[in-house]
């Protein structure tokens, strides 16, 4: 029910987008996001986008994780 | 295109399996020399879970339960009765696909369909809306379940002011109140938990500090794949082991420590936040939505003022509700894959896709 799934804005206008899932083009509410902008990634959730995709954070968690497992630094 | 491609290699990171074993690893190195319990609070999370057998690769002194994260297992039969009854007096009533199915005390939405009345499944409330744009002479009501994730769609369309025909059941509730109750009731001992990524991303991590503070349980904010579960779990065991009691992160792709304020702003707009019984629960404090004042016209109870009777949680024998305060497993449960299968399911949890044990019966072994 909470499931959000990540989609490319190619396109907006107004409050609205269309956002492409992997091929699958669908139109977006934008309706809960300040400063959207064509080729953002957002999470879409019931038809409205409610985030956008932070490509840096996830690099980041991953690298300081991977470092861990890899016993690095002591986790 | 090659932007998309990046992002996509990047997400598919999230199911490696070689990085999967080396933090099962890592997760196995840990072992406290005693029994650790997590919850998690989210169907989705119970999907992954489940679906990549995430249980049966954690060591045997890890347990992780499911919490009450199934939006429309956790809505109250008497709400599943009221939506049952509009629908029975001739409304047009629209719903997600989910609820549908969902058994109220004597029926569901789905069989008042078969006995003649006109109920549509949508995929989002702006759906509903144009279905009552489309009726202009009917009378629409939409049931308007979920968490956080989801109540900022409908306080969004509320103030665009949807046509006079269209009213709300709004059936919202909100996470932290529910793990606040479960903390302070005791009924099952926990040591941290998974919060919920999507409902995090719209309030942030700020709401469940106050739950570290007081009852001294980590907590981490978790997406939803493989990578992401376990890796919440390494950080809650992190925590654990280090004596730090505080809410982490690690969902950072999508979650803002201040959430989306713009979604809060819209809700603080239009609800009022309500004690409400959930399923399988008692009356949990300050933990659902209502529609101020101002909405009283998009408000079908009042509008219509249902009467429901009493109404009756769970069937004979069904242990929902133990399932949704993450008592048992539900393979606990006597009647599970017996009397209850997914053809003929006796409870919410076994009905809805995100129901434990719906999940459980369709991804098979626990
Ligand atoms: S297996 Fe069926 S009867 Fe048992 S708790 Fe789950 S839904 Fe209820």
């Amino acid at each position: 029910m909470c499931l959000a799934i990540p989609g490319k804005v190619l396109k907006i206008e107004r409050q609205a987008a269309t956002v492409d899932f992997g091929g699958v083009r669908r139109e977006v509410r934008l309706d809960l996001l300040r400063d959207v902008r064509e080729g953002d990634y957002v999470l879409v959730h019931v038809g409205y986008a409610i985030q956008t995709l932070d490509e840096e954070a996830a690099r980041e968690i991953l690298k300081s994780w991977e470092e861990v497992a890899r016993g690095e630094v002591g986790a | 295109m090659w932007v998309l491609k990046i992002v996509a290699e990047l997400l598919k990171k999230f199911r490696d399996r070689d990085l999967a074993t080396r933090i099962l690893h890592e997760i196995r190195k840990f072992a406290p020399g005693r029994r650790v319990k997590f919850m998690h609070v989210c169907g989705s999370h119970e999907v992954t879970i489940t679906r990549f057998g995430l249980r049966s690769l954690l060591p045997e002194w890890l347990e992780v339960m499911s919490g009450p994260g199934c939006p429309v297992c956790v809505t109250h039969t008497a709400e599943i009765d009221e939506s049952i009854e509009l629908a029975t007096q001739g409304y047009l009533v629209t719903t997600f696909g989910d609820m549908f199915w969902v058994p109220g005390t004597q029926s569901s939405l789905a069989r008042a369909k078969t006995d003649g009345a006109d109920v549509r499944i949508v995929y989002s409330i702006e759906d509903a809306i144009e279905v009552a744009r489309r009726n202009p002479s009917r009378e629409v009501v939409h049931v308007a379940i979920g968490f956080e994730t989801t109540a900022p769609t409908t306080a969004s369309e509320l103030l665009r002011k949807p046509p006079k025909n269209f009213s709300l059941l709004v059936c919202h509730r909100l996470i932290p109140p529910a793990m606040q109750f479960l903390l302070e009731s005791g009924e099952v001992a926990l040591d941290g938990f998974i919060c919920p990524g999507h409902v995090s991303t719209i309030i942030g991590s700020k709401p469940y500090e106050p739950l570290s503070e007081r009852y001294k349980v980590p907590q981490v904010i978790a997406g939803f794949e493989p990578i992401d579960v376990l890796l919440g779990i390494l950080m809650l065991l992190k925590q654990l082991r280090e004596g730090r009691r505080e809410v982490e992160i690690e969902y950072t792709r999508s979650v803002r420590p201040r959430g989306n304020v713009v979604a809060q702003e819209k809700m603080r707009e239009v609800f009022e936040v309500v004690d409400k019984r959930w399923r399988g629960f008692p009356v949990i404090p300050k933990s659902a939505f209502e529609l101020k004042r101002e909405f009283v016209d998009y408000d079908a109870r009042k509008k219509f003022g249902v009467l429901v009777k009493e109404s009756v949680d769970f069937a004979e024998g069904c242990r929902c509700g133990e399932v949704l305060r993450g008592v048992i497993h539900p393979s606990e449960c006597p009647l599970f894959g017996k009397a209850c299968t997914q053809e003929h399911p006796m409870g919410p949890c076994a009905v809805t896709s995100e129901g434990a044990c719906n999940v459980a019966m369709k991804f098979g072994k626990f």
